[in-house]
């Protein structure tokens, strides 16, 4: 459920930067407050013990396929949401900057999918209150289930959001949901399947390792839900801005603009400029809750025909640039060989 | 990810140990270009194809004054493709509509948004796997927390990366004496997975207390030191500033369309 680069764009990944980046300073300073001298070196560990634990497959009962652990959950119930929150978030870090799984630009979004929702969502609102305290094998079992596949399915609807409000695939909304949400059920109860092995076993051999003197205090309920719904908020508002003021490529959104600022007030054209740059601005900034990227309202369909001829079929201009693309290709390639030698030769 | 997946990333520290000019500039200054590269790469328009080409300079660059191996990192790329691939390929049979004509072929809208995110699957994979193998997980950290990267978060990723041989050690040790008391490498069942991969977590959190336990012998008092850091020079600042040009240039014109028009003008 990694996330790459190429199917983000700088808005919706910027904003995500920013959430993940704000729950990031925040899970710090509460970690300096409350955190416990033995936590250091935990995280570090459990982190590695995540890595690896990814790498074991297990077989599904009945399938014929295998699967692995994700971590979040068990970090949670193991460290607390906070501390594992940062681990998950150190985890993706690694897994992106060595082995390419997500991109950089997606690390926001991969951290917020993968590591808030288990952490601040599944663990303490579902996990938690199942569980109880003292929670028999099957209980246990249960509970890490729901929480496993609560996570997940959140987890893949904000991948599909992040991918829509970006815009550079052409999957509609609808089927994106409904290819990604039976698949991550099915991840889900995996990952319900495997957590509930592990946190079955701890619970018998080490009991007081979960939710134990090693784990920062997780929040109750209510307040848990406070902080999610306050991170969400954030999350929706930042992302509400970043659409409407820079993800727009329109031209004339920028002109419009740029003509309040100047103030400039030529009567006819930027009037019914003005307007129809905020219908389409609203009918960009309205896609979300009508669910219809690729339906074009009349508003959409307006604004296309009396733009620029788009796209702008040319024979020539095609040639030109694939031409000229294999060819800078071809350059790029021999500076790049060139250095090479002139290092060698030198 | 593979089981031998995390020897890579003993790989990847060896080549970040290197000293070559690319591995010599201020890991902020990497971590910034990088940054705007990714960001300029990702606001080309959907539709972009030749214009993403003058792009690939920049880890051309990198990978060949920084000394890394370029099948090495090809191979990383071509691993990690699966997913855009597959979001990607639905492009082409939603978007039918014809966005350029070659000679006798139209092109859809489709194909090239499609050409177009696997270009910048590509360069973004890339720029991000040279920056690594140019800096290593060290200086790179360091550079992070300069950049404001919060404490805790920092000495989280470098603690990690300091265990995860040790663990990804163990538990191929225990991953293969399961293998060994059985039919052959397969998957585990259920109740043997959860009995390794537990016992794998006990062992990790005992590790932990005993690193714990040798910090505190040290002198650890829950406060993290670290050692003088870097400053910036201008060989740094040139780096930057330079790239950050080129990325402005490639951006806004299309050079390789330029050089194609040249070409084409010349020719006819």
């Amino acid at each position: 459920m990694h996330m790459a680069d190429a199917l983000i764009s700088p808005a919706v990944g910027g904003t995500m930067w920013a959430v993940t980046g704000g729950l990031v300073a925040a899970c710090a300073r509460k970690m300096k407050t409350s955190m416990k001298d033995t936590l250091v070196p935990m995280m570090g560990v459990l982190g590695a013990f995540v890595f690896t634990a990814q790498m074991i497959n297990f077989s599904i009962p009945g399938t014929g396929s295998s699967g692995h652990l994700g971590g979040g959950l068990l970090l949670a119930a193991l460290l607390g949401p906070y501390a594992a929150f940062l681990v998950m978030a150190s985890v993706l870090t690694v897994q992106a900057l060595f082995f390419a799984d997500g991109g950089l630009l997606a690390l926001g979004c991969n951290i917020f999918n993968l590591g808030f929702f288990p952490a601040f969502v599944a663990y303490p609102l579902i996990f938690r209150p199942l569980a109880g305290h003292a929670p028999s094998r099957a209980r246990l079992g249960c509970a890490s289930l729901a929480a496993a596949v609560a996570a997940l399915q959140l987890g893949a609807f904000s991948v599909v959001l992040e991918t829509q409000s970006s815009g550079l695939s052409d999957l509609p909304f609808r089927a994106f949901v409904l290819l990604m949400q039976p698949v991550h059920l099915a991840i889900g109860i995996v990952e319900g399947l495997a957590t509930a092995a592990v946190v079955a076993f701890v619970a018998r051999a080490r009991p007081d390792a979960l939710f134990g003197p090693h784990a920062c205090p997780a929040p109750d309920a209510p307040r848990s839900l406070r902080f999610v719904l306050t991170a969400l908020l954030l999350a929706a508002a930042l992302f509400g801005g970043a659409l409407s003021w820079l993800a727009s490529p329109h031209p004339d959104g920028l002109e419009w603009s740029l003509a309040r600022a100047a103030g400039t007030a030529e009567p006819a054209a930027p009037a019914s400029a003005v307007h129809r740059d905020l219908a389409a601005l609203q009918a960009r900034t309205a896609v979300l809750p009508d669910y219809g990227f690729k339906s074009a309202g009349p508003a959409a369909e307006e604004t296309e025909a009396s733009a620029a001829p788009w796209p702008a079929v040319s024979a020539g201009t095609s040639v030109s640039g694939l031409v000229g693309g294999l060819l800078t290709l071809g350059v790029a390639a021999l500076i790049g060989l060139a250095l090479k030698k002139r290092r060698t030769a030198a | 990810m593979s089981q031998g997946g995390w020897s890579d990333v003993g790989r990847m520290d060896e080549l970040g140990r290197l000293a070559t000019p690319v591995h010599r500039v201020d890991a902020r200054a990497k971590l910034v270009t990088t940054g705007l590269f990714i960001v300029a790469v990702m606001s080309v328009s959907r539709f972009e194809v030749a214009a993403l080409t003058p792009f690939f300079l920049y880890p051309f660059a990198l990978l060949s004054l920084g000394r890394i191996p370029p099948g090495y990192l090809f191979k990383k790329i071509l691993v990690a493709a699966p997913f855009a691939l597959a979001v990607g390929l639905f492009n082409p049979l939603f978007d039918r509509e014809t966005a350029a004509v070659l000679g006798p072929w139209s092109v859809s809208g489709g194909w090239l948004s499609f050409a177009s995110i696997l270009l910048r699957f590509a360069l973004t994979v890339g720029a991000a796997l040279v920056l690594v193998a140019c800096t290593g997980m060290h200086r790179l950290c360091a550079g992070l927390e300069q950049l404001g990267l919060p404490r805790v978060l920092a000495v989280q990723l470098l603690f990690l990366y300091r265990y995860l041989f040790a663990v990804a050690d163990e538990g191929a040790r225990m991953l293969r004496s399961a293998e060994l008391r059985s039919a052959g490498p397969r998957p585990l069942r259920v109740r043997v997975y959860g009995s390794l991969v537990g016992h794998l977590l006990l062992r990790s959190l005992d590790r932990a207390e005993r690193v714990y336990r040798a910090m505190q012998a040290r002198g650890f008092d829950g406060e993290i030191r670290t050692l003088q850091r870097p400053r910036l020079r201008g060989t740094d600042l040139l780096f930057v500033c330079g790239w950050l040009a080129f990325f402005a240039a490639a951006r806004c014109w299309n050079l390789a369309g330029l050089l194609g028009t040249l070409l084409m003008k010349g020719a006819s």
